[in-house]
């Protein structure tokens, strides 16, 4: 397994979210058997892996959904289950792969709900809470939408109140579940900058992806996982490689530099063709011959 | 006060002091006020009704103590506990259907439809029946142990990786069909006269209700709407799905389990006093929420409303005595909610299967 950088001194300097030695699953049905890995501080990290690897339980035992059957999740150097549960809330904010929004319930309550763990009993208001409210709306652009029936919005725009929810919720650490999932791709991207800007802001963003030209365009660190298991980690350039998705995901592609951004890009080989003409790449780090063609022929097909 | 103000959609009021502050929609405080100075204006003239009419001057007279006679007996000892227990049952009822259909999130999710007033008079019905027992509080401690172990079995045949709403919905109308037929049966196998105790207090009716067993009801029932309105933002929060309301910093396992008790006691505490009284935790928070436009289902209003609507069945049951003769305000509720219920029941197939809305 290799390790992240910037971890050399694993006593001082341990990251603030740590699985040691976790045993994670549902019921009776183990999904990761003694897991053990780390969030660099600060980064913007991706796990990626095949459906049904267990990214999305990984995620959920971070945000201490799901506890873990033995061993722990570290948070800070503490058992998350240890802490009070609001505690937790301000350190660290899960967009879940489904939320229900409650009927006839309109943009801002929505996005408020993102300040219960600094509200009590008394407290149910403050400047601060308005504030953050504010701050998040504008920050996702929906200030304009603030007064609108959340059933009345786009399936891009919904996506937006509860990423403004999650923002509202002012986490220094933010983990999101296949948040790109079910919109177009224009709305995927736009997404995709919104969590990159709460990147640069210093927030540390875990992000389950399934596109792994997104995850290697936006995320600094990748965690790739199969089976339960963790299969490598480290930053897109070392980690996407043709024979990495191939053992994976198994799919064979072609994997070269993104034209735009110079991140791996991965393109899958045609089977047929494949087969027939065998064009597997021998070396990832170089550019091949097929690639330019074939990017042509996608963009004018837009 | 610096970033900006945000814009709900609707009228808010923000309240902001060193010790507390809120924001509250205007439209929901208006629409509950008003529900429940309805619901006082209704019993106030229920005072006045009975086989011995009253003006309201002679009520008012006889509350504040200027009359002290048989008149200030009538509405004291006899008129009064009935119409508070009216008034904080409908209440009652209202949170307790509040609480369900959160947290099922279906309408269909009320106490009375998912078997709790069924398990409740069963339990009566073996406590006077089998046990020979009939006091008030037998009965009152049968219904409420008949309730919560109703709420126990519905909610461990529902259970399959956590709880899903519409899966509890079917269980407990199942196991509500189940408790009716021990309850007719049993009734078969009695003596007439304990058959007919027993079928008095299956009516549901506040016409027995006397200052003795409304004094610990009103105790019991301060208890709930506490720890009702101490879990109403965790309630708002598990609506949105468990993942959401853990994140946010919400515990769902002993929330609900706090949500579910102090529901199955609203419902409990008001069948061991009055009998079943049915159909009000059913509609009074889906009538409330229309008039409120408020997300979800809203604690304060729906308990607005259910003490205007019992309040109202109770005053309507003394207009039919007098026209008539005493029908118990439990066939009011029966009768009215009925017809409620079958415009839910096709509006949500439509819903659910997509017909035509």
């Amino acid at each position: 397994m290799t390790d992240s950088p910037g971890t050399a001194d694993p006593a001082a300097g341990r990251p603030r979210v740590v699985v040691d030695d976790a045993t994670i699953g549902y019921d009776k049905r183990t999904i990761s058997e003694r897991l053990s890995m780390e969030i660099p501080d600060g980064s913007f990290t991706a796990i990626i892996g095949p459906n049904g690897c267990g990214k999305s339980t990984l995620l959920r035992a971070l945000a201490r959904v799901l506890a873990p059957s033995s061993g722990t999740v570290l948070l800070d150097g503490k058992a998350i289950g240890a802490y009070k549960s609001k505690e937790v809330a301000r350190r660290l904010g899960l967009l879940p792969q489904s939320s229900l929004a409650p009927d006839g319930i309109r943009v801002a309550d929505l996005v408020a709900r993102g300040r219960a763990p600094y509200q009590n009993l008394i407290h149910q208001w403050r400047p601060s809470d308005e504030d953050a409210v504010a701050a998040a709306l504008a920050a996702t652009r929906l200030t304009e939408l603030s007064g609108w029936l959340v059933d009345e919005l786009s399936g891009g725009q919904r996506q937006r109140v509860w990423v403004a929810m999650l923002l509202a919720q002012d986490t220094p650490i933010m983990l999101l579940d296949e948040p790109t999932t079910f919109l177009d791709i224009a709305h995927q991207y736009e997404l995709m900058e919104l969590f990159r800007d709460f990147h640069d802001q210093g927030k540390t963003i875990v992000c389950v992806l399934h596109d792994l030209n997104q995850a290697a365009r936006y995320a600094d660190h990748l965690i790739v996982m199969r089976d339960g298991r963790i299969v490598t980690t480290g930053t897109p350039r070392d980690v996407i490689t043709a024979e990495l998705v191939e053992s994976v995901f198994g799919l064979r592609a072609l994997v070269a530099p993104d034209p735009v951004t110079g991140t791996p890009s991965v393109t899958p080989l045609d089977p047929r063709t494949a087969t027939v003409h065998p064009v597997e790449p021998r070396d990832p780090d170089t550019d091949h011959e097929p690639s330019p063609p074939r990017r042509q022929e996608k963009e004018s097909t837009r | 006060m610096s970033a900006g103000r945000v814009a709900f959609g609707y009228r808010t009021r923000t309240l902001r002091s060193r010790w507390v502050s809120g924001r509250v929609g205007l439209r929901s405080v208006v629409v509950s006020t008003a529900l429940f100075l309805t619901a006082l204006g209704l019993g106030a003239v229920a005072l006045t009704h009975g086989d011995y009419p009253l003006t309201l001057q002679q009520v008012f007279a006889a509350l504040t103590g200027a009359e002290q006679g048989f008149e200030r007996t009538v509405v004291l000892k006899w008129r009064l506990p009935i119409v508070i227990a009216a008034v904080v049952f409908g209440a009652l009822l209202g949170i307790g259907g509040a609480i369900f259909q959160s947290l099922t999130r279906n309408p269909l999710g009320s106490p009375d439809v998912i078997g709790f007033d069924a398990g409740s008079y069963t339990a009566v019905v073996v406590t006077i029946l089998v046990i020979g027992k009939g006091g008030y509080w037998w009965v009152a401690f049968a219904a409420i142990a008949g309730g919560l172990t109703t709420a126990f079995v519905v909610y461990v045949l529902s259970y399959r990786r956590g709880i899903q709403g519409f899966r509890l919905i079917i269980v407990g109308i199942a196991v509500s069909a189940m408790l009716v037929s021990v309850n007719s049966y049993l009734i078969t196998r009695a003596e007439i006269e304990d058959a007919m105790t027993v079928g008095f207090w299956a009516a549901g009716s506040l016409a027995r209700v006397t200052w003795t067993p409304l004094v610990p009801a009103l105790a019991i029932a301060a208890v709930l709407i506490v720890s009702a309105a101490l879990l109403a933002p965790a309630l708002r929060r598990l609506e949105m799905g468990d993942d959401a309301a853990v994140t946010l910093g919400t515990r769902p396992g002993p929330v609900r389990l706090g949500l579910i008790v102090t529901g199955v006691a609203t419902a409990a505490v008001v069948t061991a006093a009055a009998g079943p009284i049915v159909f009000i935790a059913l509609a009074a928070p889906q009538l409330a929420r229309r008039l409120t436009r408020s997300a979800g289902v809203g604690i304060p209003a729906a308990a607005g409303m259910g003490a205007t609507m019992l309040a109202g069945a109770h005053l309507l049951s003394l207009l039919i005595a007098q026209a008539y003769r005493p029908v118990p305000v439990g066939l009011i509720t029966l009768c009215l909610g009925g017809g409620y219920l079958i415009w839910l029941l096709i509006r949500e197939t439509h819903q659910r299967y997509g017909l035509t809305r």
